[in-house]
């Protein structure tokens, strides 16, 4: 069976060299997805993805091929995509086919990439291990009993087990970067309102944001570069000029000034995740970065602020799920009778306890001491890592606090399960772009390290990220079964 | 001590049109009640002079002009629907029909 190769980059030189088409790369990861043994695809779109590469294919031999033109590609299931089924991970939109793409996948589309399929999440990427799919959980390619965290764990192992060289995730909370963390490769969350959230199913309008999952930190910064920029059909997004992510990869962080937040090496971290992260600031320091401890007091209510706001979003948002429109219907006594029965059946365990919490936290009596409140302790937040942004480049934290746990460890408590996110989700309150990059591994499982930069200063954080990966070689380590599966 | 009990996550339940088994319920509510615990720690911060953050970005008003352009086929807006009737998403009656002749 054919392999892909390791790399956008690697893939781009080797289809303008003629050593292989985009037809041939398509067909090999189709065949990858096929036979996938982790439960990360829902759905390979053959037709459209052979179509898509023999266009390609044209324009490559034209020689005027943008770099991400005739390479594989998979996409988050929350992802609109014309005329291929998007489920969201959800019963309640089984079969739902979207009559337009989101803008993310337009101009995918427009670079010539090749999308393969849709990749299984947590149902409406409302968890952070992928055991909430309605279609099943997704296994870790580096031990096949632990979870890939989430709720893009799909887009992750895609990429983590060599079926796709990119993917696309949503990130509320973490969804990117920390299911890249527990898989072994880099994901990135933009600044929020970097990338269109057009024709994404929505989930938390105000932390909601489309990034990149791929192997290389400039692989990362290639398809940033294809999906950053303003869109009149998302009013959230900056209308700000294009900017060249790749011009400073390279310059290293000699004299940059970097953070490291002590509340981010506090309760609750494994000690060999705490060791990979310290070695890499160390490495950093080694090349000439100013290190410096800084504080972001407010840190330990952040799980509070995200647990309010985000259902209270949420239950908003899935308002519009009634059984009229598209998906699943359950008709019951009345129309009434029909809403609750309906969304009863077709909502899972995980997506109810949030559609209760946010209506709660929203409703009379209790909008002020919960919803109001939260927004008022983001502004906190927000101005923390402001006035941190004055003095340092950029912050390097853990990007979670443990390495990949078993399935079904954390199943039945919630509040466990959301404190996998206590170091991502503070970037979404503020609206921070951040990204995971491998770091090592601990007991055998991947470590991922987080770094969070100031707003619109993606080149900055990527510069960061790339000058860690050119001096390790971490982000080359492979899951050991892969080969096996 | 919670706020939280059976009641309350069946009437919230409701107010969010989703039916629940009484399984469920029980379920729910010692969960609900274990988080609403954690995030009730918010009350430690003093916020009486802080306004809050809706929108973490530096937009507002965003305009456009009110044009006329090309939008999604009938077609192709229906094609998810479960139930129609001619262009129409078919519901069950919501408003009973006026007796005729009264």
């Amino acid at each position: 069976m054919a392999e892909l190769p390791a790399a956008v980059t690697e893939a781009a030189a080797l289809l303008r060299a003629r050593r292989t088409s985009a037809v041939e790369l398509a067909r090999a990861a189709i065949d990858l997805a096929r036979r996938d043994p982790w439960n990360a695809w829902l759905a390979v779109s053959e037709a459209e993805a052979l179509a898509q590469a023999k266009a390609a294919d044209e324009r490559i031999a034209r020689g005027d091929a943008p770099p991400l033109c005739g390479v594989p590609w998979a996409c988050k299931d929350i992802i609109g995509t014309k005329g291929v089924e998007t489920t969201a991970g959800s019963r309640i939109l089984d079969g739902y086919i979207p009559p337009y793409s989101a803008t993310a996948v337009e101009r995918l589309d427009r670079e010539g990439a090749v999308m393969i399929g849709k990749t299984n999440l947590d149902e409406f990427a409302m968890g952070s291990s992928n055991e909430n799919s309605a279609f099943g959980a997704v296994r870790n390619p580096w031990d096949r009993s632990r979870v890939p965290g989430g709720s893009s764990g799909g887009s992750a192992v895609a990429v983590a087990a060599g079926q796709a060289l990119f993917s696309l995730g949503t990130d509320t909370g973490g969804s990117i970067r920390q299911p890249a963390a527990l898989s072994g490769i880099a994901g990135m969350k933009p600044t929020y309102g970097r990338v269109s959230r057009y024709g994404v199913i929505a989930f938390a309008s105000s932390l909601d944001q489309v990034g990149p999952f791929a192997r290389s930190v400039r692989d990362i910064a290639l398809v940033c570069q294809a999906l950053f920029g303003h869109d009149p059909c998302d009013a959230t997004t900056m209308p700000l000029p294009p900017e060249d992510l790749l011009r400073d990869l390279d310059r290293g962080v000699r004299g940059m000034r970097l953070g490291v937040p002590k509340e981010y090496f506090v309760k609750g971290i494994e000690p060999g995740v705490e060791k990979a992260v310290r070695d890499a600031i160390r490495e950093l320091e080694g090349q000439g970065a100013l290190i410096e401890e800084v504080s972001l007091p407010s840190t330990d209510f952040a799980l509070g602020v995200y647990y309010l706001i985000q259902p209270a979003e949420a239950s908003a948002n899935l308002a519009r799920y009634d059984g009229v429109r598209y998906g699943l219907r359950v008709e019951g006594a009345d129309l009434l009778d029909t809403y609750r029965r309906t969304r009863g059946a077709g909502f899972g365990a995980e997506v109810k306890r949030r559609m209760i919490l946010g209506t709660y936290a929203l409703s009379t009596g209790y909008y002020d001491a919960y919803y109001v409140k939260a927004q008022k302790v983001r502004t906190l937040i927000k101005a923390e890592f402001e006035s941190v942004f004055e003095r340092v480049d950029a912050l390097i934290t853990p990007t979670s606090p443990t390495v990949a746990f078993r399935i079904g460890a954390k199943a039945d408590d919630p509040l466990a399960m959301y404190l996998n996110d206590v170091f991502t989700l503070p970037a979404n309150i503020a609206g921070l772009p951040g990204i995971s990059i491998p770091c090592g591994l601990s007991e055998g499982l991947p470590v991922g390290l987080q770094v969070i930069a100031g707003y619109w200063q993606e080149a900055t954080m990527l510069r960061v990220a790339n000058a860690y990966e050119r001096a390790t070689a971490h982000h080359r380590l492979r899951p050991p079964q892969q080969k096996a599966a | 001590m919670s706020e939280i009990d059976p009641k309350v996550v069946r009437y919230v339940a409701d107010l969010a049109r989703i039916a629940l088994t009484d399984d469920e319920v029980e379920r729910f509510t010692g969960q609900l009640a274990v988080v609403l615990d954690a995030v009730g720690k918010l009350r430690e911060v003093d916020t009486a002079a802080i306004p809050p953050t809706a929108s973490v970005l530096p937009l507002e008003n965003v305009m456009r002009e009110d044009e006329v352009r090309p939008s999604l086929a009938l077609e192709d807006a229906m094609r998810n629907a479960s139930a129609r009737e001619g262009d129409l998403f078919r519901v069950q009656t919501v408003i009973e029909e006026r007796p005729t002749g009264g």
